[in-house]
């Protein structure tokens, strides 16, 4: 069973239509990249698999043991993070709120996975020292580790690599890659940039005024592909 | 020096100063705490906004002649509260502009209730002392100074239970939401805090003066700290003395209260920008 159901979904906001009749579905340990052009929606489709807002019609189900808030979740940065007061330590262990209910203070666990996702993001010498202060591919493994303390099943990047420069864009990419590859979880991004989603995913979604969802193979055999790519070029 | 310090202790046998000093420094603490909050998320003006709305809830129960305002002023703040910190996302007005029609609506119209239906003989007298709250706290009786120190241990304990959740949904509140946290329900708690927050200093610094309790420390925090909890005990510290420095000075060398411990607050923030100036290098 898929872990992650859309079913004939239709988004937009305040009675304005801007995608609709949208189906795909998404199993344990697959890759799917999102792409598609500005304003074709896909934030819009993010917030919605993540419950954030409702869609117009349609359905979102999640599957395969996966309940709705274990869906892990990488924002894209937000000007309230940029002068924010807050330690390494603190934004990881805050990941793993979710799961608190009304207890108010962590447990042993909580802080101990923590530690763990602290490790495997390679940010052990940076516990201490405050998020604003770190370059911009240090605070994306900050929240990374914070998105692996809420789950250990699914993530949602939203543009991960936005902002980055090359070699930190590719240290990023392979990082996210590790954590599909060896730590079996699924990984749905939204990226801009098609390159990379060529060579890392296993599923394409492409929206816009064409939708394509299959796999990569087929993707690039298929028409949408070829107008995007075209865009791309003139671009 | 000597004569001050006799003049001092003098004063701080009088109950009235025990008790201004014991709700003062109550009031400036919980402010502080939540102030952090309030300042991160950009909704600074919302205690401006809200201590208006407070002054004007208090004219309308000096026209009904309410001899005990406390629970209409506080049931009135609370729902605009909740009406802001709701309408902040996705309102059509904007939320600095529904803080800023909101606040100023109920200054005018709570002046407006209070000029034509107060049968005080000094009535100018009376808003100057609601606005800049300039002897209310020197005035307290015992039943009020009892309610202020329930509620202000209410919101401290409140605080501290909610003290993770609290930064979760400040600091990103999709991610809060996406991941199973109640964001909603907490920004209604947060509100609600707020709200009887506003009213309890209204007493010490009056309605136009209470923005400053809650920004100050929280700024002046951030200068110094770097984690979340660091900046909450520092502020909490820095709201603590300045207000307990301030009420001190004010008996002795006879000055406003409100305005007393804004001045101190002022002077401790450009001391504090200056230390954090030099610590980590000029930032803008």
């Amino acid at each position: 069973m898929a872990q992650l159901i859309c079913q004939d979904l239709t988004l937009g906001y305040d009675g304005h239509e801007i995608l609709s009749g949208l189906s795909f579905e998404v199993d344990a340990g697959e890759y799917l990249c999102i792409v598609g052009e500005n304003g074709s929606g896909k934030s819009t489709l993010m917030k919605t698999i993540l419950g954030l807002q409702s869609p117009m019609r349609g359905k979102v189900t999640t599957g395969d043991g996966l309940r709705r808030s274990e869906i892990g979740y990488l924002p894209q940065q937000t000007v309230v993070q940029r002068d924010f007061p807050a330690s390494v330590w603190e934004i990881v262990l805050s990941g793993c709120q979710g799961r608190q209910g009304l207890r108010p203070f962590y447990t042993k666990e909580d802080k101990a996975l923590a530690r763990e996702n602290i490790r495997k993001m390679g940010l052990e010498a940076l516990t201490k020292r405050c998020y604003r202060e770190l370059s911009g591919g240090q605070q994306q493994r900050v929240l990374l580790a914070r998105a692996l303390c809420a789950t250990q099943k699914i993530l949602l990047l939203d543009e991960p690599v936005s902002g980055l420069d090359p070699k930190v864009t590719a240290e990023m990419y392979g990082l996210i890659d590790t954590l599909n590859k060896r730590d079996g979880i699924t990984v749905i991004m939204i990226s801009h940039d098609l390159d990379a989603a060529m060579r890392y995913a296993t599923h394409i979604l492409h929206i816009g005024s064409t939708v394509f969802f299959g796999s990569k193979a087929d993707y690039l055999r298929s028409d949408a592909a070829s107008s995007f790519r075209k865009e791309d070029e003139t671009a | 020096m000597t004569e001050m310090i006799q003049k001092l202790t003098l004063y701080l046998q009088y109950p009235f100063v025990q008790y201004a000093l014991i709700v003062g420094v109550l009031i400036a603490l919980c402010s502080s705490l939540l102030g952090i909050t309030l300042v991160l998320k950009r909704f600074s003006f919302i205690g401006d906004g809200l201590s208006h709305v407070a002054f004007g809830a208090m004219a309308i129960a000096a026209v009904f002649r309410l001899t005990n305002d406390m629970p209409l002023m506080l049931a009135i703040t609370i729902l605009s509260a909740i009406l802001l910190l709701r309408s902040g996302q996705k309102a059509k007005i904007k939320g600095d502009a529904a803080v800023a029609m909101i606040s100023v609506g109920a200054l005018a119209v709570g002046y407006l209730l209070m000029n034509r239906f107060s049968k005080s003989s000094n009535i100018s007298g009376d808003v100057c002392s609601t606005l800049f709250g300039s002897t209310s706290i020197l005035t307290l009786r015992k039943s009020e100074v009892w309610l202020c120190v329930v509620l202000s241990i209410l919101v401290l304990v409140v605080f501290i239970l909610f003290y993770n959740k609290i930064f979760a949904v400040t600091f990103d509140e999709d991610f809060a939401r996406a991941t199973g946290t109640r964001a909603n329900l907490y920004n209604l708690l947060l509100a609600v805090i707020i709200a009887v927050i506003i009213v309890l200093a209204m007493n010490l610094v009056g309605s136009l003066l209470i923005s400053a309790l809650v920004i100050f420390p929280a700024l002046s925090a951030m200068r110094l700290f770097k984690s979340f909890r660091s900046v909450t005990v520092c502020a909490a510290v820095y709201s603590v003395l300045t207000a307990a420095l301030g009420i001190l000075v004010s008996v002795v060398a006879d000055t406003p209260v409100g305005s007393t411990i804004v001045a101190i607050e002022i002077a401790a923030f450009v001391v504090c920008w200056a230390a954090g100036a030099i610590k980590g290098g000029v930032r803008k």
